[in-house]
C-alpha cells in the first residue's frame, strides 16, 4: 500500500473556496511612473499607470482607498489615492519623501516601472453625502486622501448641497495642489486656506484651522447640523479637536468621517501592524465614521 | 466519529506505516537547570526519537506553518522592469506525530484569521492543507489554563487523536487517511469498559488543572478597565523583548522587508514575524509611534488575543498553553495579568 500523502496544491480548483483571494494575495500589478510633477520641497505627485490595457481597464477604486506602492528590493508601502476615481487608467499618489521607499521614489524618473496592490480599504461615502451639504477639513498632508473625494464631488457638483472646503498647513510653501484652487472655486466650492506661520507673501488668515472652522460653525443657518456631512483628514493631533468641536455643533458622529493612519505592510488584515485595540484599519479603515473611532480604545 | 483502541505495542508500527512521510513531533533538546528534559518540535525518522510523554514545548509547532522568516516573493529585476514570482514555499504534506489539544485549537484558531476570513493567506493556508495531525492528550502542568479557554479538548482539526488508557491507546479517527493508516496495524473496536478507561482519563485529567483564567465579561471588563493602573505594574516589569510572541502558537503577526540580492539582478520580499511588545511595532514614518510605552504595548497583546480576536471569532486567541509565561523573563503570566485587571474593577 503507498502510504505517501498526497501533497495538495492550493491553487487547484475547489481545494479553497475562496479561489480567486487566495490566487490574488501576493498579486502586484506592474506598473509605470507616467508624469512626475513636484509640489514642494519634499512631497511630488505621482502619475502612475498600471501597464497592462486589460487589467488597467479593470482596476477600480473609491475616494478614500490606498494601495500599496512596491519596489522591487527596496519596500511596499502604503499611499492614499489622490485622484479622481471617474478618470480611469491611472492613480495619482502624492508622497512626502520621509525614508527608505519614499526617498527612492524622489530619485526616480518617468518611466520607470514600480508595482501597485491593491485597492484596499474603506472610502469616503460619496455616496451617501449626495444630497446633503460637504465640510471637508484638511491638516497638512490630509489633503492627499481628501482630494479624492473632492474632486469626486466637483464631478458631480449638482448632486451636493453647499461645499465647504477647509484646508490648513504650517507654512505656505507648504501647501498641496496650488494650481487647482482656482479650478475647484469655480465650481461653487467655499475654499477657505488658513496656515500656521505665513512667509512675507502670505494674504490669507492665520492660526490653526479650528479658527476657520469656528467661524463657519458660527454663521452656520439653523439646518447646518442636520443637514452636513463633513471629512475630516489630518495629523492624529488634529482629529480631536476638530471633530469634537463639529460634534458640539450638532453635526452627528456617524456622519462625520475620518481618515487614519498606521503602520502597514500588509494591507489585508494578516500582518496586525495596523491595528488600532484590535480593528484592523486596512480593512475597516483608514476611514472611520467618528462614532467608530470614539468606540476604538486607542485610535486618537 | 469513528473510534478504535490498539495496543501500545502497535504504536511503532504505525509510525512506521506513516514514516514513508516527513515526520515532525516532539524531541528532547536539552535539560533546564533542574536537570529536567526540555523539549521541542522536530523532524523524527525513528520512532525512538519521539518523546510522546513530553509535557510542553519551549516553542509551539507554528513554526513550520508561520516560519520565522519567509520568503514570500523574489523579483528578476531588468534594465526597465522586473518579474515577481511567487512560491508559497511547502515542503510537502507533515506529518505531526504527537500534538497536545492545545496546540491543535491553536491551528484551529489560526485557521479563522489567516485561511477563513476575508483574503486568506496562501502561505498559511498551503501549508495547513498539507498537514497531517495525529494528537495525543498530556497531563496538565502548573502553567496550563487551557480549561479556562475551551482547549483542553480537540473537537477537529486533526486526523487521529490518541488518548493513553493505560495498556492501550483509544483512537479518536477523523479522516479517511488515518482509517486507512490504522488498518495496517492491530486495532480492534472500543468495549465498554474502553469507553468507561476513557472517560475516567479525561476525568482524571480535569481535576489536575491548578491555574484557572476567569473569561466572563472579559471583553468588557478589558475595555472598562482600558485605564488600569495593573497594566502599567505589569509594563513597567516587561523588558519589550517579545519572546511572549516567538513561544507563542498563536502569535501571527509580521513585518515586510525587501532586499536586493548579491548579484543585483534579483531581490526578494522577506516576511518576518514581529512581536507587539517590540518599540517599532506601531511606529510610521515622521517617527511618531501609536505605543510608545511598554504597557500600551503589553496591554494590545492583551486586547488582540482575549478582546478583538473574540468579538471577531467569538472565541479567545490565547489557547492558555502557559508558554508565554513559563518563558517570561519578567514572570508575566496571563492568569495573573488578567486576575490583577479584573480585580481593579471589584
Ligand atoms: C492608509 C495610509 C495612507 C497613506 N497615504 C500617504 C500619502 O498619500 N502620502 C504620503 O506621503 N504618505 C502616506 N502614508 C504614509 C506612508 O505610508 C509612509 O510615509 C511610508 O510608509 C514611509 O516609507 P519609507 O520607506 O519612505 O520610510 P522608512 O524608511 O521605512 O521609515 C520611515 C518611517 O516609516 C515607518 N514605516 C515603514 N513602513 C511603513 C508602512 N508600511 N506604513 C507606515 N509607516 C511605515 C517606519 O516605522 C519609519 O518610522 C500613508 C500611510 C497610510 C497607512
Ligand atoms: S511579557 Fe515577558 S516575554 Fe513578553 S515582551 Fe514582556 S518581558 Fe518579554
Ligand atoms: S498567549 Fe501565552 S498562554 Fe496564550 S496561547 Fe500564547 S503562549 Fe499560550
Ligand atoms: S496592514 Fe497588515 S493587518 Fe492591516
Amino acid at each position: 500500500m503507498d502510504n505517501r500523502l498526497p501533497l495538495v496544491d492550493i491553487m487547484e480548483e475547489g481545494t479553497h473556496r475562496r479561489h480567486d483571494d487566495i490566487g490574488s494575495f501576493e498579486y502586484t500589478y506592474k506598473a509605470e511612473i507616467m508624469n512626475i510633477y513636484p509640489m514642494t520641497a519634499s512631497e511630488k505627485l505621482y502619475q502612475i499607470q498600471i501597464i497592462e490595457p486589460d487589467r488597467r481597464n479593470r482596476f477600480s477604486f473609491q475616494p478614500g482607498q490606498f494601495v500599496m506602492l512596491e519596489i522591487p528590493g527596496v519596500g511596499e508601502a502604503p499611499f492614499s489615492i489622490s485622484s479622481s476615481p471617474i478618470r480611469h487608467g491611472f492613480v495619482e499618489l502624492c508622497i512626502r519623501n520621509v525614508g527608505n521607499l519614499t526617498g527612492f521614489l524622489a530619485r526616480m524618473q518617468r518611466g520607470a516601472q514600480i508595482g501597485i496592490r491593491g485597492p484596499f480599504g474603506t472610502q469616503f461615502p460619496v455616496g451617501e453625502m449626495e444630497g446633503s451639504d460637504v465640510l471637508l477639513v484638511a491638516g497638512g498632508l490630509g489633503i492627499v486622501p481628501l482630494r479624492s473625494a473632492i474632486l469626486t464631488v466637483l464631478e458631480n457638483r449638482s448632486r451636493y448641497g453647499s461645499v465647504d472646503i477647509v484646508y490648513g498647513a504650517k507654512t505656505p510653501s507648504e501647501l498641496l495642489f496650488t494650481y487647482q484652487y482656482e479650478m475647484w472655486r469655480k465650481f461653487d466650492i467655499n475654499l477657505s486656506i488658513i496656515v500656521e506661520t505665513p512667509d512675507d507673501e502670505w494674504k490669507g488668515p492665520t492660526g490653526f484651522l479650528t479658527r476657520i472652522l469656528e467661524d463657519r460653525v458660527a454663521q452656520a443657518g439653523a439646518n447646518f447640523a442636520a443637514n452636513t456631512y463633513a471629512i475630516v483628514c489630518g495629523p492624529p493631533v488634529m482629529f480631536k479637536h476638530v471633530c469634537g468641536m463639529l460634534t458640539k455643533a450638532g453635526i452627528p458622529m456617524q456622519k462625520m468621517f475620518v481618515s487614519l493612519e498606521r503602520r502597514m505592510h500588509c494591507g489585508r488584515g494578516k500582518c496586525c501592524r495596523c491595528n488600532i485595540g484590535s480593528t484592523y484599519t486596512c480593512l475597516k479603515g483608514p476611514v472611520f465614521d467618528y462614532w467608530s473611532i470614539m468606540n476604538l480604545k486607542e485610535a486618537i | 466519529m469513528i473510534f478504535k483502541v490498539f495496543g501500545k505495542k502497535e504504536l511503532p508500527r504505525l509510525f512506521d506505516v506513516i514514516a514513508v512521510n516527513r515526520v515532525v513531533g516532539p524531541v528532547q533538546k536539552g535539560t533546564d537547570k533542574n536537570g529536567s528534559p526540555l523539549h521541542t518540535f522536530g523532524e523524527v525518522r525513528d520512532f525512538a526519537e519521539l518523546s510522546l510523554d513530553y509535557k510542553t514545548t519551549i516553542l509551539s509547532a507554528k513554526r513550520f506553518v508561520l516560519p520565522f522568516h519567509e520568503t514570500l516573493c523574489t523579483f528578476r529585476v531588468t534594465e526597465n522592469g522586473w518579474e515577481k514570482d511567487v512560491d508559497f514555499n511547502v515542503r510537502g504534506p507533515t506529518v505531526f506525530f504527537g500534538l497536545h489539544a492545545c496546540d491543535i485549537n491553536a491551528f484551529n484558531r489560526l485557521d479563522k484569521v489567516l485561511m477563513e476570513s476575508v483574503y486568506p493567506t496562501p502561505y498559511y493556508a498551503s501549508k495547513r492543507k498539507n498537514m497531517f495531525i495525529i494528537g495525543t492528550n498530556c497531563e496538565p502542568q502548573p502553567y496550563c489554563f487551557c480549561r479556562s479557554m475551551g482547549t483542553d479538548t480537540a473537537l477537529h482539526g486533526f486526523d487521529l487523536f490518541l488518548t493513553d488508557i493505560g495498556d492501550r491507546y483509544f483512537a479518536e479517527v477523523q479522516s479517511a487517511t488515518a482509517y486507512n493508516f490504522l488498518l495496517q496495524i492491530k486495532t480492534a473496536d472500543p468495549k465498554e469498559k474502553d469507553h468507561q478507561r476513557y472517560m475516567d482519563v479525561v476525568a482524571e485529567k480535569n481535576k489536575k488543572f491548578t491555574a484557572h483564567v476567569d473569561n466572563t465579561d472579559l471583553t468588557k471588563i478589558l475595555d472598562m478597565e482600558f485605564q488600569s493602573q495593573a497594566w502599567k505594574e505589569w509594563g513597567d516589569k516587561c523588558l519589550s523583548c517579545g519572546t511572549c510572541a516567538n513561544v507563542c502558537p498563536t502569535c501571527y503577526c509580521y513585518g515586510v522587508e525587501e532586499t536586493v540580492d548579491m548579484n543585483a539582478t534579483g531581490a526578494r520580499k522577506i516576511k518576518s514575524l514581529h512581536s507587539c511588545n517590540l518599540i517599532d511595532f506601531a511606529e510610521v514614518a515622521g517617527g511618531h509611534n501609536f505605543r510608545p510605552e511598554r504597557h500600551s504595548r503589553l496591554k494590545y497583546r492583551y486586547y488582540h488575543k482575549h478582546r478583538g480576536f473574540v468579538e471577531a471569532f467569538e472565541e479567545s486567541l490565547c489557547v492558555g498553553c502557559g508558554r508565554c509565561g513559563e518563558a517570561c523573563l519578567a514572570d508575566i503570566t496571563v492568569p495573573e495579568v488578567i486576575a490583577s485587571v479584573r480585580g481593579e474593577g471589584h
